[in-house]
This record gives C-alpha cells, sequence and structure tokens, in this order.
C-alpha cells in the first residue's frame, strides 16, 4: 500500500470526511465577514473551501437547493470545507442541516456570533449593508431604522445554540467580536484550526505595509537567491522608506524582517525596533541559489521548464516550492492576524504568497502577482475585503518580474525559455 | 513620528555583521555589537505571564502544570512551574489526615497561606530576577478571595495573569485522576489503597463548600481560560496577547486518552554508511532489513488504528513503504538541513570549515550551518508537528536523527543543552507511553546491525571550551568566543589557520 492512494502532498491531509460550516445569528454580527475571511484563509492554507452559496437568507425552499449545491461541491468538485453563511437561528433550521450532513457522511461545525452592543451593530450595518442593492439611493438613517426593524423580526424566532440541548454539537460560540469564546466538541485538526484562527482574527482598524528589500547587489546583476547587501540604490529605497513611514504617522508600528542581511538593511535605515522571522526569508532556490535564469536555463532546462508549467508546486531540488512558503508562511500570517499596525519587509516570493493571503488569489495566480522593488503595499481591511494602496517611492530599480512565457515544454528551445527574462547587467 | 523612535544621531546606516555561530545579522559599531535590538523571532510576551490554576483536588491542574511548563520551555518560553502542594510538604514534613485541608483547621489555614506567599515570592525571584517569563502557580485558588490576592501580587510586580480552570464532575475521571497520581504521592506513602482513596475523597469535601469557580460574569474582566469535563468544552475569556492565544491553543489540542508514541529513524542509509551527513539517500541492504522487522513489529504490537508520518525524504518513504500501510509525508521531519555541509563526513568539515566545526561543538543547539539550519530552527518548524501528535492517539513517527532529538526532547523535558547529544540510534525504536505527570520509555532494538552515527559532548579541549586556546598573546589572556566574534576577517582567517595546524598536531 502507498501514500493516501493520491499524490502525496506536502502537507499533511486535513480531513477525511468533507466539513460544512455554519453560520448562526442574527444580522449585523459579522456573520458574512467572518465566513469570507476563514474561506480565504482555508484556500490560502491549502484547504478547498467555498462560501458562496445560494443566497437564502429567507425561504425553506431556498435552503434545501442551497444545501444540493454543497453536496455537489463536494462529490465533484472535491471540495473539503462548505461555509454555509446564513442567519440559521431557528433549532429547525439547523436540524435541517445537521441530518443532511449525517446522511452524506458530512462533519458539522457551528460558527455563532453574538453580540449585543449596539455601537458595534450599528458599526457593521453602516460598514456593509449600505452597499447592498437594497439600500441605493435612500437616506441612511431611514435605511438603518428600516434595517433595526428587520434584524427584529429575527430575533423573535432566534434561538441561540443551547449548551445544554445542543451539548452534542461541535460549534464555537463568539461574544461581543472576540471577547469570550465557547468551544464545544472540536472533533479534529481542520475544526481545531479554525477554532484558533477564529480566536486571532479582530476588527480593529488597522494597516499592513508590505514591501521587499531594497535592491541587492544580486538582484543587479539578475541572480536569485543569496543573502547579498544592498546597492546604492537599494540603500536609498531604505532611507526613502523611512521618510515615508514616518509621514504615515503611524501609532505602534511593529516591524518585521526577515533573517536575510538585504531586509535588516532595509529596516536599520528606520531607525526603529524591529524583529527578525526566519519565516520570512526568501524561497530556498536550493541548487538553483544565486544562478541567473539564463544559468538555469543552461544547467538545468528541465526543472526551468517543469517550473513555468507548475510554479506554485514546483519545488527547487534541494529547496522550497510556492507552496512550501505558504507552509511555513503560515504563523506569520497568524501572527498578522493579531497584530494591528505592521510593516513587513521581506522578499519576492514572500511578498507574493502574504498578497495572496490578503487578496484572495488563487495558487495559480500567487506566483506571478507584481511586488516589484522599491515599492510599498499599504493594505487597509475594509468592509469584508482589502484595500490595497501602491507607492512606489520614486528610487529606480532593476525589475525581478518574470512572466510566464507561452513554451512551457520541456523540449522548448533556450530562447523561448529566456523570452520573459528581465533586463540585468 | 514613530511612537517607539530612537532616533540615530547620524545617518550613516549601521554596518551589519553575521554572528558566526548562530548565522544572524547584527548592527555592529566598530567591530562590536551595538545595542541589542533585534530579536530572533516575535516577542511572546512584553511583559512576564502568571498562570494560575484553579480546581478542585484531583482534577488535572498539575498534569496540566507540568505539559503546559515543558511545552514552554521546549518552544523557547523559559517557564517554571511553582506546586504549592510541594511548599506544604515540606513546610509540614509529614502529611497525616485530610482534617488538616478543614476549612475550620486555623492552624492549617494559616500554614497553606505561608506556603501560598512562600511560593509567589519565589515566582517573584524567577520572572523578576531570574529573567523567567512565565511562571506556573498550580495550587486549588479555588477562592475569589485568594484569586484575588493573586492579581493584586501580578498588578504590583507588572506581570499579566491568565487561569486555567480546571472543572469536572465526572467520577470515572476523578476516580482515574486518583488512582494514577494520588495513591503514588508523599503524601501517602504509609497508607493502603482503600485508607488513601477516603482521605483524599474527604480532602477533596474540604474545598467543595467555598468552591467559586471563574464567573463569566463576576469576573468578566479576567483572562481566563475554562477547561470542562477534559476538554470536551472551554470558555476562553479576553486572551490579552500572543503567548496566551499559544497557551489556549495548546491546552484545546492536548487530551488524556491512552496511547502511544513510536519514534524510529529510517533504516540505515547508504550515506550513513559512507559516514556522511544529510543528503537524500536510499536504504543500505541492512535499512531494508530494518525496515521489514519493523514492520513485523508494528504488526506484534496490534496497535488500533496507527497513523504513520514520514519525511519527505527518500530513506523514510521507503521505510515505510515496507510497513504495508497508509502513510502521511511531512516537510516538516525532513532532517536538520546541514547547508554547505551537506553529504559532507565530519572529517571533511573538520578539515574544509574547522571554525565551524568548533562552533558547532560549542553550542550545538543554537549553532547554524552556513545556509542550513540549527536544532533550535529545527524545534521551530516541528511545533505543528508536536501540536498534531498531541491532538493524535496511536502514532509511529519514521525521521531522522536530530529531528527525533528534538521530539524526544520535548516529551521527555529535556533541556536544549541535553537535546542534541540525546541517543538516538539506527534500527531500534522508542515507544513513548504518557503515564501519570510524565512519558514511560521503551527501547526496542530490532536486532539489525548499522553503523553508529552518534557524535558525543567533546571532552574538554581546543573544540568545546568556553576559553580559546591563546590565538593571540592577550594582556588579559586568552580570547574568548564573544571577543573573537567581532574581530575582523584577517584576524578570523589567522584565527583559523592555527586552529587547523593545532588540530591538526593533535591528530597525529
Amino acid at each position: 500500500g502507498s501514500a493516501m492512494g493520491q499524490q502525496p502532498a506536502s502537507v499533511p491531509q486535513f480531513c477525511n470526511s468533507p466539513t460544512m460550516i455554519v453560520m448562526v445569528g442574527l444580522p449585523a454580527r459579522g456573520k458574512t465577514y467572518i465566513s469570507k475571511k476563514l474561506t480565504r484563509y482555508l484556500n490560502w492554507i491549502g484547504v478547498p473551501t467555498k462560501g458562496q452559496f445560494l443566497n437564502i437568507k429567507y425561504r425553506k425552499a431556498c435552503a434545501s437547493a442551497a444545501l444540493k449545491d454543497v453536496s455537489a461541491y463536494f462529490t465533484k468538485e472535491h471540495g473539503q470545507v462548505a461555509v454555509f453563511d446564513a442567519t440559521n437561528t431557528t433549532r429547525e433550521r439547523r436540524a435541517i442541516i445537521i441530518s443532511f450532513a449525517k446522511e452524506r457522511g458530512y462533519k458539522v461545525f457551528f460558527v455563532e456570533s453574538i453580540c449585543e452592543d449596539p455601537e458595534i451593530i450599528a458599526e457593521n450595518i453602516k460598514q456593509v449593508k449600505f452597499g447592498s442593492p437594497d439600500y441605493v439611493d435612500r437616506d441612511i438613517d431611514e435605511a438603518m431604522e428600516d434595517f433595526i426593524q428587520r434584524i427584529e423580526c429575527y430575533r423573535a424566532n432566534y434561538m441561540s445554540i443551547d449548551d445544554e440541548k445542543d451539548r452534542k454539537l461541535s460549534y464555537i460560540k463568539i461574544f461581543d467580536v472576540g471577547s469570550r469564546y465557547l468551544v464545544n466538541r472540536v472533533q479534529d485538526h481542520i475544526q481545531s484550526r479554525i477554532v484558533y484562527y477564529l480566536m486571532n482574527i479582530h476588527v480593529t482598524p488597522r494597516s499592513i505595509y508590505l514591501s521587499r528589500h531594497g535592491e541587492s547587489e544580486l538582484n543587479l546583476s539578475g541572480r536569485i537567491g543569496g543573502d547579498a547587501g544592498l546597492s546604492s540604490r537599494g540603500q536609498k529605497y531604505a532611507n526613502a522608506l523611512a521618510t515615508f513611514m514616518r509621514g504615515q504617522t503611524i501609532k505602534d508600528l511593529k516591524v518585521w524582517t526577515s533573517h536575510m542581511k538585504r531586509t535588516i538593511q532595509t529596516a536599520e535605515a528606520l531607525g526603529v525596533q524591529y524583529e527578525q522571522w526566519k519565516a520570512l526569508n526568501e524561497i530556498d532556490a536550493g541548487v538553483c541559489e544565486e544562478m541567473t535564469y539564463e544559468e538555469i536555463q543552461e544547467n538545468f532546462p528541465e526543472e526551468f521548464a517543469l517550473r513555468d508549467q507548475d510554479k506554485y508546486r514546483y519545488r527547487y531540488p534541494k529547496g522550497e516550492s510556492y507552496e512550501d512558503l505558504v507552509h511555513r508562511l503560515e504563523p506569520v500570517i497568524m501572527e498578522l492576524e493579531r497584530q494591528e499596525n505592521v510593516l513587513v519587509i521581506c522578499h519576492q516570493a514572500v511578498m507574493r504568497c502574504l498578497l495572496a493571503y490578503f487578496l484572495d488569489k488563487p495558487a495559480d495566480e500567487l506566483p506571478y502577482l507584481r511586488c516589484p522593488l522599491h515599492t510599498v503595499l499599504k493594505l487597509t481591511p475594509v468592509a469584508y475585503g482589502c484595500k490595497v494602496e501602491s507607492f512606489f517611492l520614486n528610487i529606480e530599480a532593476v525589475n525581478t518580474h518574470r512572466e510566464r512565457p507561452v513554451n512551457v515544454n520541456i523540449n522548448r528551445n533556450p530562447e523561448e525559455a529566456l523570452h520573459t527574462v528581465p533586463d540585468h547587467i | 513620528m514613530l511612537d517607539n523612535e530612537e532616533f540615530l544621531l547620524d545617518n550613516a546606516p549601521r554596518e551589519l555583521t553575521q554572528n558566526p555561530l548562530r548565522k544572524i545579522w547584527m548592527p555592529c559599531k566598530n567591530g562590536m555589537p551595538a545595542v541589542h535590538i533585534a530579536q530572533r523571532r516575535v516577542c511572546m510576551t512584553n511583559c512576564p505571564t502568571l498562570i494560575v490554576l484553579v480546581g478542585l483536588p484531583a482534577r488535572g491542574k498539575t498534569y496540566i502544570s507540568k505539559k503546559l511548563t515543558r511545552y514552554l520551555n521546549w518552544i523557547g518560553v523559559p517557564t517554571k512551574e511553582f506546586n504549592v502542594g510541594q511548599y506544604r510538604r515540606e513546610c509540614l514534613k509529614i502529611y497525616k489526615s485530610f482534617e488538616f485541608f478543614r476549612p475550620d483547621n486555623e492552624e492549617g489555614l494559616k500554614i497553606r497561606r505561608q506556603c501560598a506567599m512562600a511560593a509567589l515570592n519565589d515566582v517573584r525571584q524567577y520572572l523578576s530576577v531570574e529573567g523567567g517569563q512565565v511562571a506556573v502557580f498550580d495550587a486549588t485558588n479555588t477562592t475569589r478571595e485568594r484569586r484575588g490576592t493573586i492579581v493584586k501580587f501580578a498588578e504590583q510586580n507588572g506581570f499579566k495573569v491568565f487561569f486555567v480552570e480546571s472543572v469536572c464532575e465526572d467520577p470515572d475521571v476523578i476516580a482515574q485522576n486518583i488512582v494514577q497520581v494520588k495513591l503514588g504521592s508523599p503524601d501517602y506513602i504509609h497508607t493502603n489503597t482503600e485508607e488513601a482513596i477516603e482521605d483524599f475523597m474527604k480532602r477533596i469535601k474540604c474545598y467543595e463548600s467555598s468552591y467559586q469557580p471563574l464567573d463569566e460574569v463576576l469576573d468578566r474582566d479576567l483572562s481566563y481560560i475554562k477547561i470542562m469535563d477534559v476538554g470536551r468544552r472551554y470558555l476562553v475569556n479576553r486572551v490579552l496577547d500572543h503567548i496566551q492565544s499559544r497557551i489556549v491553543y495548546y491546552l484545546m489540542n492536548i487530551h488524556i486518552t491512552p496511547r502511544s508514541i513510536y519514534l524510529c529513524r529510517h533504516g540505515e542509509s547508504d550515506l550513513n554508511i559512507k559516514g556522511r551527513i544529510g543528503g537524500d539517500s536510499g536504504l543500505s541492504a541492512r535499512g531494508k532489513e530494518f525496515a521489514s522487522r519493523l514492520r513485523k513489529f508494528i504488526q506484534d504490537q496490534n496497535i488500533k488504528d496507527l497513523k504513520v508520518w514520514t519525511s519527505q525524504m527518500k530513506r523514510t518513504i521507503q521505510t515505510a513503504e515496507c510497513l504495508g500501510v497508509p502513510y502521511e509525508q511531512w516537510k516538516s521531519l525532513n532532517e536538520i538541513d546541514a547547508g554547505v555541509c551537506e553529504e559532507m563526513m565530519y572529517e571533511e568539515i573538520q578539515e574544509h570549515y574547522p571554525l565551524e566545526f568548533a562552533l558547532r561543538d560549542q553550542d550545538k543547539y543554537r549553532y547554524r550551518y552556513p545556509k542550513g539550519e540549527s536544532y533550535e530552527d529545527l524545534v521551530q518548524r516541528l511545533e505543528p508537528v508536536i501540536m498534531e501528535l498531541e491532538r493524535q492517539e496511536n502514532v509511529l513517527v519514521i525521521c531522522h536523527q536530530a529531528v527525533m532529538r528534538c521530539l524526544l526532547a520535548y516529551f521527555l523535558d529535556k533541556t536544549a543543552d541535553e537535546l542534541p547529544y540525546l541517543k538516538c540510534s539506527l534500527h531500534s525504536v522508542l515507544k513513548l507511553t504518557p503515564m501519570a505527570y510524565g512519558c514511560k520509555v521503551e527501547s526496542v532494538c530490532l536486532g539489525v546491525e548499522a553503523v553508529n552515527t552518534h557524535r558525543n559532548r567533546p571532552e574538554v579541549g581546543i573544540a568545546g571550551t568556553k576559553q580559546w586556546p591563546r590565538l593571540f598573546p592577550k594582556p588579559t589572556g586568552s580570547v574568548t568566543l564573544d571577543s573573537f566574534m567581532w574581530m575582523s576577517h584577517k584576524k578570523k582567517k589567522k584565527a583559523e589557520n592555527i586552529l587547523r595546524i593545532s588540530v591538526f598536531i593533535r591528530r597525529n
């Protein structure tokens, strides 16, 4: 017998049976916020997850249609987790879901959001409801009043998960946006990870700044990897970054770097405390470390082609893949969720992985995200997503972005392979 | 203006130099390290944390304390537990009966309060003076009043407080607890089983009437986790920081279901035979023999639902293949990356990188191979493996020497100093079974010869002393490793050559 009867994964299998995550709670309790965030996180760590099923806020008939979609997602699309975002406020509705899941051997995990703080609820409503088509062209106050009425309709029939009657269910109750949690019967690894994630996220406004190190000596000669220092332009960037960050007037900024000289040199220019994370080190190119793309083509043409075929899963000989990178960056993401204002000074491949997490980019887009040198990305969570502002600090640098060439065949000729290599010395 | 700024008086960037042992880049000025502001990893806590256990006797408080302490130390957070019962035993010398714990026993109350204070004093010493980061205060702490005293103590000393309450009314669990750890306690060493149980049950009764569990409303401003029914349910309130978040995650993943963890290395590999480290070679003939004997061993053990894990290196996978059962590959279980020294023999490393070789013997735990890893790095990448091992039941982990040492150190509570020298021979299996507060270890040798890959801690001499030989005549005496580190490149080269020569002389 061999490994698991399927492609050996580079990360362990998280769950055997598919899992349904069922959101519970009155409107404007952050259910959609949580669903979307959780879906994004699970997909990023490699667990195929879907959060968008039929919008079934009102009728029982629609509910069964949505459940059919869930079933199709698991069986036909090989999904592993389905996040069922609806109010699911009655025991009856939840019972339907439970029996549906039981029949098919799906696990169920409930996530209930409970909040009675009127300020938080009002803020929720303003942030996300007033974009909805129902409210276009209406007076905000009137709309708010209208929405609060809608909530009251649900409240009449709302039955929170009962800690006694429902003690056999697996669930987490989140109180007041995370000041308290009740966790019951976590069944497996994926549920444990979900609980850990939910307990680390927060809604306090903040910004995350992502930047690469300043241009390095190896960048100039078109070589990948290594542990070189900054070029003179790179040093200029470091100083420009310091000026820029000061201009942002941020409260309690944390600064993180990798263990590589070029990110640390960049941080040094800021004149503030910074923390070094080995997990933020650039992707390990193994035998290709410090080579130019031309040299890789010459010495390892087959490897070079394989990389172009599947840049996300391709692992350098004695090195890493983007997939490995995501795995080692997960604790960084978890800590970024816990933190508030942070500046992360890292590397191209690393920044692509982090960006893909925040902007919900799939695995095949991730390795081609544009993360040029000398550009700071400011990410600010807003509504259900992330606002991105890009700041090029006006210091010239080489381009290190290599697009996927047209011909990715192992038998291609060198010109086809090197067609998209950016210029260098 | 950034809040935490420290403006440098001049705008010239600080020079960076790489610590030769840990390969960490640090700012330096005039060849000496500048104000140390960079830390190796995310700061777990700003101020020290006091973890306070809460619960009736026989609710697993000491079990949790010891396990948590072991885990935190392993991941690099200096932690110490303070068991008030120990203090009481030292004070009383002889335990007579449960009467000592009666709520109306004035003398008893006085002594117990004194013991708690003495323990808190030691906590203060550990956290404020000795550089500890977490102290685990293991006592019943069942009244709001006692907890109030502790909170005040923590406030006065600038410690954060995190409560861990264990609530359980399942008589089977409590009985199991008493049998496993109380009967063997120093308190009952001269008592027969029946009497001991009866006495202990009365002891629990003494606490019950005054027990005030953490309350959702009254204690809403405290940070705590309430563990109910051995982990079936948790209530978590106001997690303040990273370390508390990690503690909660850990506590939510541990269980007490009986099980065993089997640790072994891959079968002997071709590179093993050649005396070379690292690489990704296949099994030798003897290695294959080991794999087939491992298969028989596992079958004979008759283990329920055994999970098998390997690394992503050929030799562990080949070993697992022989077992004929499904297995999971973990990249995190890969052997330590020896960087530029990969696939070298120790003699070759000695010859080409004598300085590195010496530095490694200096501090094998923190030493990082150039372009490679350290044991310290290994522990960090193995943490998710440990977490999943805690969640699982019966598991066989087929891994590598350095990796196995790290895992073993976690289960057997070995220090960073001992870890890199733990004996993990080829072709033997360690069976770890959690027992009482620790872990029973059974070592099984499967009777297949293999090379020895274990290098003992070198004896005091050139490689391994804190003091370097007199490389440069200095008025104050020998050059220390610290000052060596900050020498100029030219001086280092000279020192290296001298080292090469002296090693050569010693050998011949």
